[in-house]
């Protein structure tokens, strides 16, 4: 059977685990949604944003995407957890942390 | 190479979203800075003492590491990985493997100051071509937010609470990074989150490219364990430095170089304030718990200055 994690759904038993639970990807934790932990959302103003990129290295949830042009992105609010870190760094202001509605 | 931000953030992550670390945990961020610093072209070992990070980035089938990964046990990711490196220095010698590989260990420092403490030792001394890197969040977090050697003096933890019996831990923090230093190895250095990320990502790279053992300590805030908001992360690791808890210096060949120096040392309330496992010693009639650590810490960073020819 496949020892893919995306495979490995709560219905396979242990009989079917990989032996001492080894797992032979990497990275496999991105089909975790830890977004809906969040309880306050980050919202950027791309008005204000200068792209200076202090915010991109401070995420505990690699959730400030920096592309190849060297520009940040919008937040990966399926792994962003909320906490804040990000607008507090920003020295322009453009990250504002509103209440998550679910 | 001058450094450059965007460069560094430009970097693929070698560390995965979807972790199950809490919102504003210092440790992932040390973690994908440490790593962020290889270069793209070496593969990884990584081996994690238990740990919050072992615990959360490892839960079968899910892994946050893209490269290869170990986790044995409490007491020896230091141990571990120095088997694997020297496999590996046998592999290489049988012409079996053609790829560059470098080993690192994450211990928290639980798993470092304390229960890891002799498989650390013992690695360094056999000068494994390895970096050890304590994540520091200065007490057992994972399992509740017990005292560890590297708490500091005064800290309320759940065993050293404070009361009337006493007043948060009782004994200073160890200092763990002049151990290290003591083992007379080629690369040692402290470092936190500070700015742009220069001082710890340079320190990590020469601890990578440095041949033989290299230890990292990096200060990495707990907001559940300090007892702060999970946003102030920045500011409580920018206090550390200032008010020179925590200064950023490093030890190459024995030769002490400090990196940063405040234009002016901030009083150690500046750090200490925020904290909600300090908030006691703001109560009135403790002042001399303030006036105690700031002995501590100018004892401390005279020291240091002495040791770096300043």
């Amino acid at each position: 059977m496949s020892h893919l994690a995306k495979d490995m759904t709560p219905d396979v038993t242990w009989r079917d685990i990989t032996p001492g639970c080894n797992i032979y990807e990497g990275g496999t934790s991105q089909v975790v949604e830890t977004g809906d932990w969040r309880t306050m959302k980050p919202v950027i103003d791309w008005d204000k944003c200068k792209q200076c990129l202090l915010c991109a290295p401070v995420c505990p949830d690699m959730s400030i995407p920096v592309g190849k042009d060297g520009k940040r992105g919008d937040f990966n609010y399926f792994f962003c957890k909320g906490c804040g870190i990000c607008a507090n760094v920003c020295p322009f202001g453009a990250i504002s942390m509103v209440k998550e509605d679910k | 190479m001058s450094y450059s931000l965007k460069e560094n953030v430009m970097k693929e992550d070698r560390f995965a979203a979807g972790h199950r670390m809490c919102a504003g945990c210092g440790s992932p961020i040390a973690v994908r800075t440490v790593l962020r610093a290889l270069e793209p072209e070496d593969h990884a070992v990584v081996c994690s003492a238990t740990s919050c990070l072992e615990v959360s980035t490892f839960m079968y089938p899910y892994t946050a590491w893209k490269d290869s990964f170990i986790h044995n046990a409490f007491e020896n990711a230091a141990a571990t990985i120095s088997g694997v490196e020297t496999a590996y220095r046998s592999l290489k010698k049988q012409g079996k493997l053609d790829a560059s590989y470098k080993f690192v260990a994450f211990g928290g420092d639980g798993g470092t100051y304390d229960i890891g403490f002799q498989s650390l030792s013992g690695a360094m001394e056999r000068g494994h071509d390895m970096v050890y890197v304590c994540y520091d969040n200065e007490a057992y977090m994972n399992t509740g937010i017990q005292r560890s050697s590297s708490t500091p003096h005064f800290a309320d933890t759940t065993t050293t609470p404070v009361g009337k019996v006493i007043p948060g831990k009782p004994q200073q923090k160890k200092n763990l990074t002049k151990i290290m230093v003591a083992h007379n190895i080629p690369y040692v250095a402290q470092t936190t989150f500070i700015g742009n990320f220069k001082d710890i990502t340079e320190k990590a790279h020469k601890a990578f490219y440095t041949p033989g053992a290299a230890f990292l300590n990096v200060m990495a805030p707990c907001p559940r364990g300090w007892r702060y908001p999970s946003e102030k992360l920045m500011e409580i690791t920018k206090a550390a430095v200032e008010t020179c808890v925590w200064p950023l210096y490093e030890v190459v060949e024995g030769k002490y170089t400090l990196n940063y120096e405040p234009k002016k040392k901030l009083p150690v309330e500046e750090y200490l304030r925020p904290q909600g496992r300090f908030a006691h010693m703001f109560k009135p009639g403790n002042e001399w718990m303030i006036e105690e650590v700031q002995k501590e810490v100018d004892r401390n960073w005279e020291e240091l200055l002495k040791l770096c020819n300043l």
